[in-house]
């Protein structure tokens, strides 16, 4: 797929994403929202994952550390086939379904369980670890929010990947700028964040993390970079898709009402057409 | 039941941890996938010998006890068997959300050992006892929890977590302990009770796990000159608890008496006290380190002042025996 049609398909990934949550009454829909082009382009590009060969010992791994984004995870899972979009959004969320507020590894296509963030970058540096001793050629990709950074645990699964050289593996952060109190660098600042990485011994690379184009030449140099693990800081809106809720903190986990799904419907759907006649 | 052992003192030089690193370096030669991670304590682990063989199969974290157990679990949803090694006090509480989610809720196969357990590191302070990890760590749902009591017990349960593929939490003293079986006489099964006893008819039960099995046994033998009969329980598997093994004895005895270098709360006692009164009621008394920080000093002075040595039991299975 062009790089045009994956944006088309972010999008169109995003209504699905939307209408799981006004139907669950439940999600984090700021950050499903952010995160949706990363996603799209790791699964459908960069990586080698697919419910055929997803017992594979050479597939690629992936870890959503981030797991409140788990109503935009679920909805890429579906369209990989994993398993089926409808089941997925009738029961999220819902007495006795396996579709948990948060990623689950009952389910195909989902490696470890999270919920707490923190988790996601060590647990990664341990799977990069294991393929090194394996000598197996598979990637590790791990995608945390900006606010999770705060938790100490990134920075020893940081310390450790860096130490390694676990050029393996690849973080990318969800850099949107918010998170449920306000913007991060009130709560609890982060910059200068690419310094911070680079001083652990990754390789950073910054881009535009709602631009295809961009996300896809940073994974390629993700990949191409030799000797240092590799951090994507993608520069994000939350909220990406309609004014209604972009940028907007109280939007971390907010459900829309008829009237704003009403227009949010219409904001994605106005973003997908215009992709049509770029 | 097997009957009470000869309490051995012989001298014993090779502690529960050095059992671990010779068993774990025996299938390491023949297996690649057995990984050990220290968290800056491969020498308190006794793992420097398999550091050195195998470094290729040995990852070291520096002092970073969470990252410890999140690569660990890492490593094994990758197929590897990791053993990851930490004091027991830092292990069960400080990485205790990553044992929750990384290893048991996601389901990965990752061992912890729990280096310097209990009063271990006694004049160490509260901050180095690990007191609550029974308790911390056998709430967590899918999690197993198992202090051998002697080398012998070590290895053989060592050798049975290398076999199967879920997450277990093992907890070993720093010192070693004299032995309580023989390497050719040590029964094990998994996750069963080794009942030790004189007698099918005993008067009482001594529950005990770790190294409180040897002062149980020692209780024991002292009331066996004053014809009392107490059977005693080496319950190295504390969750799955063996309640088949107490249930059996329930209907015969006057009571039980749990004893575990843990607080007094939600260990060993608190469990055995739950599975007999739910099911047949009797008497149980739990000895137990207090709930407050520890007197200072060796393990064996932190013991004998908490009555938690062989005279101390037995004065407990007397008042139940009476």
């Amino acid at each position: 797929m062009e790089n045009r049609e994956l944006a088309q398909l972010a999008y169109e990934l995003r209504k699905k994403t939307v209408d799981v949550i006004v139907g669950a009454k439940a999600g984090h829909i700021g950050g499903d929202m952010s995160v949706m082009d990363i996603l799209v382009m790791l699964y459908f590009k960069h990586m080698n994952i697919s419910p055929e060969n997803q017992n594979d010992p050479g597939r690629d791994r992936f870890v959503l550390s981030k797991g409140h984004s788990v109503e935009s995870y679920y909805t890429v899972l579906s369209e990989k086939g994993f398993f089926s979009y409808e089941t997925y959004r009738d029961t999220f969320s819902a007495y006795g379904s396996e579709f948990i507020g948060h990623p689950h590894n009952s389910l195909p296509g989902v490696e470890m369980n999270s919920g707490s963030l923190g988790h996601g970058l060590p647990v990664s540096t341990g799977m990069a670890i294991a393929g090194k001793m394996d000598k197996a050629d598979y990637r590790v990709y791990t995608v945390m929010g900006d606010g999770e950074l705060a938790e100490g645990s990134v920075w020893e699964g940081a310390m450790a990947a860096g130490h390694y050289h676990l050029d393996n593996l690849c973080a990318v952060v969800d850099r949107n700028g918010l998170q449920i109190s306000g913007t991060t660098e009130d709560v609890m600042s982060h910059e200068p964040l690419a310094d911070r990485f680079s001083s652990f011994g990754w390789h950073v690379i910054e881009c535009d993390g709602n631009d295809m184009d961009a996300l896809d030449a940073a994974f390629t140099e993700a990949k191409a970079f030799k000797g240092k693990p590799s951090v994507v800081i993608a520069h994000t809106v939350k909220g990406c898709g309609s004014p209604v809720m972009e940028n907007k903190a109280p939007w971390h986990h907010k459900v829309p009402s008829a009237e704003e799904y009403a227009q949010i419907e219409t904001d994605l759907e106005a973003r997908e057409e215009a992709l049509r006649h770029v | 039941m097997y009957n009470l052992p000869e309490l051995n003192t012989a001298g014993n030089t090779i502690p529960n941890r050095q059992a671990i690193c010779d068993t774990l370096m025996a299938a390491a030669a023949a297996d690649r996938d057995v990984i050990a991670l220290c968290s800056d304590s491969r020498g308190s682990a006794s793992m420097t010998p398999f550091f050195s063989a195998f470094p290729e199969q040995s990852v070291e974290v520096g002092i970073a006890e969470q990252n410890l157990v999140s690569i660990a679990a890492g490593l094994a949803s990758c197929g590897k068997k990791p053993f990851a090694f930490s004091p027991a006090c830092f292990l069960s509480t400080r990485s205790y959300e990553q044992a929750k989610i990384d290893c048991a809720y996601s389901d990965t196969n990752t061992t912890l050992i729990g280096i310097s357990g209990g009063v271990s590191y006694g004049a160490l302070g509260m901050s180095h006892h690990s007191a609550q990890d029974i308790a911390a760590m056998a709430a967590i749902p899918n999690m197993r929890v198992y202090l051998p009591s002697d080398r012998h017990q070590t290895k053989r349960l060592i050798q049975a977590l290398l076999q199967d593929k879920k997450c277990a939490y093992v907890r070993v003293g720093r010192n070693p302990v004299e032995d309580i079986y023989r390497e050719e006489d040590c029964p094990f099964e998994m996750n069963k009770a080794v009942v030790l006893g004189n007698t099918d008819r005993p008067d009482a039960a001594i529950v005990a796990c770790g190294e409180m099995v040897r002062p149980a046994i020692g209780a024991a033998k002292l009331l066996e000159a004053e014809g009392i009969h107490a059977a005693v329980l080496d319950m190295y598997c504390v969750k799955p608890l063996d309640t088949e093994a107490i249930l059996t004895l329930a209907p015969i005895v006057k009571g039980f008496v749990t004893v575990e270098e843990h607080a007094p709360f939600g260990g060993l006692g608190s469990m055995v006290s739950q599975t007999v009164a739910a099911n047949c009621p009797r008497r149980v008394i739990n000895m137990a380190l207090p709930d407050a920080p520890v007197i200072t000093g060796t393990s064996r002075e932190v013991f004998d002042t908490y009555g938690l040595n062989a005279e101390g039991i037995a004065a407990r299975v007397r008042e139940i025996v009476k």
